[in-house]
């Protein structure tokens, strides 16, 4: 469904220009859903935009559904793959009313039905029609992460790109989002590809991980694989090591690295 | 059992709204000796607010109020702005987590630090800088010289996290109050802060305060752990057994967490119950 082959990505042109992510090759199959790890910095959400359309790529080829996709997209291929960002407060426009958030990209892709559209939307991810006229400030933080969802869903895509979908929110209302997402993939035969520093988030919703580090793929493991400690690069020790809590023995040789760092 | 270094007992926050007051801490009571204290609970369940109190920087209109709130011999209630930050720095040191809003952007990380020392301690300068470079030092920069000169702009986080840890502490202060400490740094920075504050404080023989909404984190942390909702405690359990946890609301946090290598289709979602809001006390 996704396949990206040898793709590097620039930031900036000319002299200044800065490969974020280099030569990345990976692929997601129709209905997987794929977790990106990686140290902040090393390339994850600029993976994840260059794949919806919002930035180019400089080098390689893109697929989505088998076409090969670049910057200029038609109406079709920029439905097809959608994104939910980490602050839904800093995604969603905070003048707009739900309703008009959501009324915005059925009126870009000039879709019919638009009225049945937003019912059904806030439908999907659990919003009443009590929501439906309110402004970002007046939800909750989980309340907006679910009008992001929304928001991506009215398009019909195939593809959800989420990019630390619950690191901004509460245990609770994680799990909330976390089940949301399995339902809706389950629903609608979505394929994901989730970002997230949140090794058992990852694990909870992805078959396969990648590691990222300064822009490339140090490599694809499994959720069982990491469950069962088998990886084979430091950064994902580390991040195992660090998502089972603070380990006294281990933070003493974690130090030395401070030092010699 | 020795003097606690801080003893608080039915601490209440208001804050008035316009659609009447917010309780925002209510009736917490807990001691602290040299140990590690865990504050955890969701997001608006009045853990900083607690810490702020603690420090004397609720501002108006804000109320406070207590049946006890005692740091060592001295009674915190009703203590001017000019008693705190006498005590505050030298007694009693908070640590945030984005070091940008307590760093001064425009004097360099050392000069803090020296600052803080000579406000502190009526140092020379000449001794200020030297604590501020061994204090550095303590924090496990390896290049204490070249990073007292620098200004917070040109820190990463964790480094400007350790600059906030040493600038803290190098009054000597008994109490660390550290809220979200580490929670914009990566995870890998995040062990290495952890383990020199947990350094820090074990062989300083102070008392600190984690607070933190992530449950691993302050069990595997913490000797002790406070469980606050809307403002109360509503449970303390020792940290390592924060898994046996009895009260429902700390139970339905941790089964809402996913685990690695224990998947389960769907996550058992937290079912609140209004009467964890009732009064306790
Ligand atoms: N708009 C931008 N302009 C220039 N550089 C950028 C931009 N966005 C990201 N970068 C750089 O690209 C690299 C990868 O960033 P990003 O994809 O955001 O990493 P991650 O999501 O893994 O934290 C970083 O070095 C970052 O500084
Ligand atoms: N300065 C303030 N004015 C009014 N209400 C506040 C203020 N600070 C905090 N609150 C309210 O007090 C409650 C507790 O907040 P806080 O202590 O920041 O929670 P936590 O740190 O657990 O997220 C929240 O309902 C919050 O909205
Ligand atoms: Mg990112
Ligand atoms: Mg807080």
């Amino acid at each position: 469904m996704i396949t990206l082959d040898g793709v590097t990505i620039t930031y900036g042109s000319g002299a200044r220009a800065v490969a974020a992510v280099r030569d990345l090759t990976l692929s997601v199959a129709e209905g997987e859903a794929v977790g990106l790890v990686g140290e902040s910095g090393s390339g994850k959400s600029t993976v994840l935009r260059a794949i919806a359309g919002l930035i180019p790529y400089a080098a390689g080829e893109i697929t989505l559904a088998g076409r090969r996709v670049d910057r200029r997209r038609t109406t079709a291929e920029r439905k097809m793959a959608q994104m939910v960002f980490q602050d839904p407060y800093g995604s969603l426009h905070p003048n707009q009313t739900v309703d008009q958030i959501l009324a915005l990209p059925v009126a870009i892709h000039r879709l019919d039905r638009g009225e049945t559209r937003i019912v059904q939307a806030l439908a999907e991810v659990g919003l009443g029609a009590e929501h439906r006229y309110r402004y970002p400030h007046q939800l909750s933080g989980g309340q907006r992460q679910r009008v992001a969802i929304a928001r991506a869903l009215i398009l019909e895509p195939r593809i959800l790109l989420l990019d630390e979908p619950t690191s901004a929110l509460d245990v609770s209302v994680q799990a909330e989002i976390l089940n949301l997402l399995s339902r809706l993939r389950r629903d609608h035969g979505l394929t994901l590809l989730m970002v997230s520093h949140d090794l058992a988030v990852i694990a909870h919703l992805c078959e396969r991980i990648g590691v990222m580090s300064r822009g490339q793929l140090l490599e694809i493991t499994t959720a069982t694989a990491m469950a069962n400690n088998q990886v084979t690069h430091d950064y994902t020790r580390e991040l195992l090591r660090s998502n089972a809590g603070f380990d006294r023995s281990s933070a003493a040789s974690a130090e030395l690295d401070v030092v010699a760092g | 059992m020795t003097d606690p270094l801080l003893a608080v007992r039915n601490l209440s926050v208001t804050y008035p709204g316009d659609d009447g007051d917010v309780r925002a801490v209510r009736n917490v009571s807990f001691t602290l000796g040299r140990e590690r204290l865990g504050i955890v609970g969701e997001s608006g369940s009045g853990k900083s607010t607690t810490g702020r109190a603690i420090m004397g920087l609720v501002g108006h209109p804000g109320r406070i109020e207590a049946d006890e709130l005692r740091l060592g011999a001295t009674d915190l209630r009703g203590l001017s702005e000019r008693g705190f930050r006498r005590l505050r720095g030298q007694r009693i040191a908070m640590v945030l987590q984005d070091p940008k809003y307590s760093l001064d952007p425009v004097m360099s990380v050392g000069q803090q630090i020296a600052e803080t020392h000579r406000s502190h301690l009526r140092s020379s300068h000449r001794d200020a800088r030297r604590a501020a470079l061994e204090m550095l030092q303590a924090v496990h920069i390896r290049d204490p010289e070249r990073v007292y000169t620098m200004y917070p702009h040109q820190v990463s986080g964790g480094m400007g996290q350790r600059v906030m840890i040493a600038m803290m502490l190098i009054a000597g202060p008994d109490i660390l109050i550290a809220d979200e400490p580490t929670s914009a740094l990566d995870v890998t920075v995040q062990t290495q802060v952890l383990a020199i504050l947990d350094e820090l404080v074990r062989s300083r023989g102070m008392g600190l305060i984690l607070i933190s909404h992530n449950l691993h984190l302050v069990s595997s942390f913490c000797d002790r752990v406070l469980v606050m909702y809307a403002g109360q405690v509503l449970e303390t359990c020792v940290a390592g057994k924060l898994s046996e946890a009895k009260h429902p609301y700390t139970r339905g946090l941790l089964a809402a967490l996913p685990q690695l290598g224990h998947r389960r289709a769907e996550l058992p979602q937290l079912q609140r119950d209004p009467a964890w809001m009732a009064d306790l006390a």
